[in-house]
């Protein structure tokens, strides 16, 4: 029965997301959801470096505001087209990551936080203060959207919640490969414990960075959809709230497990925009519930789920 | 020449407010481990409350302070006791995690409570005198001398004191101090009191001169956070000159290099120093 459930529930969901922009006929709900698609891209790539390396990156916001900025940029200033510009602004992502993970990852633990936060905010205020290149709190504007593939079109606020929707299931399998596979599992024995990792020969140092590096990417990724469905982009978008609330997601949702932070997005940012209370004290109850959440319930939602209906079947993964 | 005492006077002011804000850092960085996120917030807090006290409940501007930094003292307290004591065990993320929540959490509620707008607040000091030819407001040198007095004073108690060496014994070596019976659990309640209380009182010291208004914790944090890398994490005398210096290097700075990217010095200053020594520029000290 368990056993059951347990198979049964990855099945239901993606049944679930595939009839909801189906079912969801309100204009605002389908750009809610759609855009509740594109964060938990963006918090599944949070994941990869906060869960299953163990690494506070808070610079997180900062690479989906580079790969929104570049998608932006380069089809206003260069007419670049969308589909150009989305692989263009990831790969800029991985580089810039790899490159920055390489120098950050050298400081370890509190001190890992603090210069990562530094690399968010010069990362945001260069993109606030750029006024040639970013046109600074102005933003830009008319920004084109995904053009059409072949016979595909992507003008609807159905297509385009779609297309969010493939590209967070790409993500979700590529990160699922990515656990399970000896990367993974050398990632988990990094952050339970670097000493031991390193003294049973794995490259502790390559295995962070290649997880920075993906998430990134995967952030990257996040910003330059959201740029793409927006049409409008502001600097606004890489502050570090963005990368607090994303921590907030993964969070809710369970740090480490797979489908948590998928869930832990859509949960509070589906309520933060259905309930008009959390619009008004939104960061109040967002920062209490991360301190609540952090003191009484670490694991999040997969870790309930776990421990009441998986407990016996996905053992093998064990909550941090 | 003017211009010049005029900035490095100003990167005073600036550098006092620092160094105090780094020193609460730097205490509890030292004694408990734990980077405390939501520091500046206290800080914001701290100018709040006193402007309340002052507009609302009338109060005179000293008594106003010494309410607002008693309250904080208690809110340090608080938040010692009931979010990161029980983390204390937990792996070191988690207190990470809480202390962001703190952050966003406090600052919110600032904003619930008081606004967004900017709240300016009048000093009892609004007088102008000449100092070497210098026109200075009689607040700015009340401020200077106020936070140079509270930290000799800590100076004093950290080391002339049992109370102030027990913090001491306890940032060095926390099993060791055990052993020789010092409450570390009171050491790290006392230390977030005195911690919480610095940053109120340099707060207070600020308001009536920038101005009051929900993030102007937000990027004291942060420059904090550089001041006690710099100085290096748990370091008193660290703080205590990296505030000054780094203050220094912003108005100078901002003077004479570039206006618009004056905030940036402090984050690029750390993320250099990180890039070439990544445990920071001095071994963790008490």
């Amino acid at each position: 029965m368990r056993a059951a459930i347990v198979r049964f529930a990855p099945i239901a969901s993606l049944v679930a997301a595939v009839l909801l922009p189906l079912v969801v006929r309100n204009e605002y709900y389908l750009q809610i959801l759609t855009q509740g698609y594109v964060l938990a891209i963006s918090a599944c790539g949070l994941n990869v470096i906060v869960g299953l390396a163990g690494q506070l990156s808070l610079a997180h916001a900062g690479f989906f505001g580079i790969g929104a900025y570049a998608v932006a940029l380069l089809a206003t200033k260069a007419g670049l087209a969308f589909w150009l510009g989305l692989p263009a602004g990831i790969l800029l992502c991985t580089v810039m990551g790899y490159a920055i993970g390489s120098i950050c990852l050298r400081s370890k633990g509190h001190y890992f936080a603090i210069f990562t936060l530094a690399v968010g905010l010069i990362i945001h205020l260069v993109i606030q203060k750029w006024e040639s290149l970013t046109h600074g709190h102005v933003g830009v504007i008319g920004i084109p959207g995904p053009g059409p593939l072949g016979p595909v079109t992507f003008d609807s606020s159905t297509a385009r919640s779609y297309l969010a929707l493939f590209f967070l299931a790409l993500t979700v399998a590529a990160v699922s490969r990515l656990v399970r596979s000896p990367i993974g599992r050398t990632l988990m024995a990094v952050r339970e414990s670097e000493a031991l990792a390193a003294a049973v020969g794995i490259d502790v140092m390559a295995a962070k960075r290649m997880a920075f590096a993906v998430s990134a990417a995967l952030a990257g990724l996040a910003g330059g959809l959201f740029a793409g469905f927006i049409g409008f982009l502001g600097p606004e978008s890489s502050n570090v709230e963005m990368t607090f609330n994303t921590l907030l997601y993964i969070m809710v949702g369970g740090l480490g497990s797979l489908s948590g932070p998928v869930a832990g997005t859509f949960i509070v940012y589906g309520l933060s925009q259905v309930l008009a209370v959390l619009q008004q004290y939104q960061m109040v109850i967002f920062g209490l519930a991360l301190v609540l959440l952090i003191l009484f319930m670490p694991t999040g939602l997969a870790g309930l789920w776990r421990s009441s209906i998986a407990g016996s079947v996905l053992k093998a993964e064990k909550p941090r | 020449m003017e211009l010049f005492a005029q900035q490095v006077l100003n990167g005073l002011v600036t550098g006092s407010v620092y160094s105090l804000v780094a020193l609460g850092l730097t205490l509890i960085y030292g004694t408990m481990q734990v980077p405390n996120f939501a520091h500046g917030q206290l800080f914001m807090l701290g100018a709040y409350l006193s402007y309340t006290l002052v507009t609302r409940a009338g109060l005179h501007y000293w008594g106003a302070m010494a309410v607002a930094v008693v309250v904080m003292a208690l809110a340090g307290v608080a938040l010692e006791r009931l979010v990161f004591r029980p983390l204390r065990n937990a792996p070191h993320l988690n207190s990470m995690i809480a202390a962001l929540g703190m952050m966003l959490f406090l600052e919110a509620l600032a904003q619930n409570i008081w606004g967004e707008e900017f709240r300016h607040m009048d000093s009892p000091y609004g007088g102008v005198v000449s100092v070497f030819g210098l026109l200075v407001t009689t607040h700015r040198l009340i401020l200077l001398g106020a936070a140079a007095v509270s930290m000799i004073a800590l100076l004093l108690f950290l080391t002339r004191t049992v109370a102030g060496s027990a913090i001491r014994a306890t940032a060095q070596n926390p099993e060791g101090a055990l052993l020789v019976g010092i409450d570390t659990s009171r050491v790290a309640m006392a230390t977030f009191a005195i911690s919480a209380a610095l940053a109120a009182f340099a707060g207070v010291l600020i308001a009536p001169i920038s101005l009051v208004y929900p993030s102007m914790g937000a990027m004291i944090t942060l420059k904090a956070f550089v001041i006690v890398v710099l100085g290096g994490m748990g370091s008193v005398p660290g703080a205590l000159i990296g505030g000054y210096l780094l203050a220094l290097a912003e108005s100078l700075g901002g003077t004479y290099v570039s206006a618009t990217y004056q905030d940036l010095v402090a984050f690029v200053l750390l993320a250099l120093v990180f890039t070439f020594k990544p445990t920071g520029l001095f071994k963790e000290a008490a």
